[in-house]
């Protein structure tokens, strides 16, 4: 369990991290949501002792990170990809980190085999690739058995192999009744993989809900057409307002018309359809939800038409 | 790749020790880390070839010029047990770069964050790399200045005068003199706790050790004479020497074991500075 309350954090005049306050409970997937910038990784450096709050608190399990006895046992973390030393070896800096939280040798062993760089274990990390990195920062984060775990943007860099892994690995370390803190930029990410999401933009929480709540808290709907006369339709729906956006598959996208309206529209056409469907995407949810808050707005980001709802195609939530 | 239950799972490491983290814990870490990398064994192989190296050949220049220099004034004030201990003036570089390192390279890998999130008690990670580091410079450092001091006199011996051990101030000078070594790469140690950063930490260290005593050199002799005797590098050749030293330097100097006091004085604030520092900062 981690708990934060009123959390503030200042870095000269700018303010990072303002009045946050949340609870992230065992036995599920917290996502935890906002664009680049908005002060998720500063969070989480509080949440591990690292960063001082200027003010509020954030305890785990009750207690301030600081006066836990034995921390790793208790919390895991992957901050950054690369906090290791390039030039020690995987094992020799798990190693260095068991013997500081009393963690039995053969833990290490255990665990460099859970993230598959047993093969690696006496390479220099130095010569790891991305993806290796974040696995062995993965495994140092595992290494304690905590009941409570970290991830900062676990995905970034990984293949879609690795991304894979550490999905399958967030939803099981959950399903074992763990508490799992996993940050992200990716919208469509935290749809497959949180059950929950904690949403900032520049610090402040914009929504603590559950993934299908903050979908169906989209007001801009889209709806996805397909139709033997698409031209005509999308005429049609543009003459009515609304906007129309082709994909490469020959359907329509529709924003600005929910589905009745397009359906009404096209029985008064006499257009036949072959599919209408509502699409809520989260990412525009997301979009509209931060869209005062986000610091760096992309122009795509600022584009009103929406784009292939509801496809699990990742791409940056706002960031430059 | 596939997940591992079992692995995953509670129970893998054992129930709960008693207690907590402590420095018992830290100082295991900080020698895990100290041994697994190969600068601290560069560090360490190019401070045994400086002081040494340094001795052999300073040693071996005078042991076959000797008979025929006619430098009197040079032969009067020949000191064999500094003679001998000349490399330690290139070897406080070196003990000087891992000392830093052993801080620096932590924020310049971004490993201070796991090694704060290990053990967030500050003056705990810090105390146990001072206890570490310092066990393990003291060491190195004490076995150089007995071999640089028994084979430079035994090059010495037979043609030029030399020094035993039991002659007076020569125990106390090649002891001192590890002392001394030791305590630098704790000062630098301390600098880059300050400084965070490498090339900074050791840029400091340099000008303290180097740099300071040429300024010294160019200030009126009023103020040189009263701040030069708190120069490092005085200090130092006053530990290294068996005799007086303030004819050698020029300026009043203190006495070996004030000396030293001095510089342990410079470590130790130096190192507190840092821990308050390293307490106050976010990482």
């Amino acid at each position: 369990m981690i708990t934060a309350r009123g959390l503030t954090k200042h870095f000269g005049d700018v303010v990072a991290v303002d009045r946050l306050s949340f609870d992230v409970p065992p036995g599920r997937v917290t996502g935890f949501l906002g664009p680049n910038g908005s002060g998720k990784s500063t969070t989480m450096r509080m949440v591990m002792g690292l960063d001082l709050p200027t003010a509020g608190t954030v305890t785990v399990n009750g207690r301030h990170y600081h006066d836990l006895p034995w921390p790793m046992r208790e919390v895991g973390a992957l901050l950054e990809a690369r906090s290791i030393h390039p030039g020690r070896s995987a094992r020799a800096h798990l190693l260095a980190l068991a013997h500081s939280n009393a963690i039995p040798a053969r833990r290490v062993d255990e665990v460099l085999e859970l993230v598959g760089l047993a093969s690696v274990a006496r390479t220099r990390v130095g010569t790891f690739s991305l993806g290796m990195g974040q696995r062995l920062g993965i495994a140092a984060a595992l290494l304690g058995d905590p009941g409570v775990l970290l991830f900062d943007e676990p995905v970034n860099g990984l293949d879609p192999e690795g991304i894979r892994w550490v999905r399958t690995l967030l939803k099981h370390l959950a399903a074992e009744g763990r508490t799992v803190f996993v940050s992200s930029h990716l919208m469509s990410e935290m749809a497959l993989t949180a059950d929950h999401l904690v949403v900032i933009g520049r610090g402040r929480l914009v929504a603590d809900t559950s993934v299908a709540d903050f979908v169906s808290r989209s007001s801009r709907r889209s709806v996805r057409v397909r139709s033997p006369a698409v031209d005509r339709l999308a005429e049609g729906i543009r003459q009515a307002g609304g906007t129309v956006h082709s994909t490469p598959d020959g359907s329509l996208t529709v924003t600005g018309m929910d589905a009745a309206a397009v359906g009404d529209l096209a029985a008064s056409l006499e257009i036949a359809l072959h599919e209408l469907t509502p699409l809520a995407s989260l990412e525009d949810a997301f979009m509209e939800l931060t869209g005062d808050a986000v610091e760096y707005r992309s122009a795509e980001a600022l584009r009103s038409d929406g784009h292939a709802a509801g496809a699990p195609v990742p791409r940056p939530g706002g960031g430059p | 790749m596939t997940i591992h239950h079992t692995a995953v799972s509670a129970g893998a490491i054992g129930p709960r020790p008693a207690g907590r983290a402590g420095l018992r814990h830290a100082a295991r870490a900080e020698w895990t880390k100290l041994w697994s990398v190969r600068s601290t064994g560069w560090s360490l192989a190019v401070t045994a070839v400086a002081v040494i190296g340094i001795g052999v050949l300073a040693t071996a220049t005078t042991a076959h010029t000797w008979s025929t220099s006619t430098d009197l004034p040079d032969k009067l004030t020949f000191d064999p047990t500094r003679h001998s201990l000349t490399g330690f003036f290139l070897g406080q570089l070196a003990i000087g770069v891992l000392g830093a390192l052993v801080v620096s390279a932590e924020y310049g890998t971004g490993t201070i964050r796991a090694t704060l999130t290990a053990i967030p008690r500050r003056p705990v990670v810090l105390a146990a790399k001072v206890l570490v580091f310092g066990s393990v410079a003291l060491v190195v450092s004490e076995a150089l200045a007995f071999a640089a001091f028994f084979i430079g006199q035994a090059i010495l011996s037979g043609s030029a005068p030399h020094a035993v051990l039991s002659q007076p101030g020569v125990a106390r000078a090649v002891v001192e003199s590890g002392l001394y070594l030791a305590a630098l790469g704790l000062f630098a140690l301390g600098l880059a706790t300050v400084l965070r950063h490498t090339a900074g930490a050791i840029t400091a260290y340099v000008v303290v050790l180097l740099v300071l005593p040429l300024i010294a050199q160019a200030v009126p002799a009023v103020v040189r004479d009263a701040v030069s005797r708190y120069l490092p590098a005085n200090i130092g050749l006053t530990i290294l020497s068996t005799r007086p030293t303030a004819r050698l330097i020029g300026t009043p100097t203190f006495g070996p074991w004030a000396g030293l006091g001095i510089l342990l004085a410079y470590t130790v604030v130096t190192v507190v500075v840092g821990g308050i520092l390293l307490v106050r900062r976010d990482a």
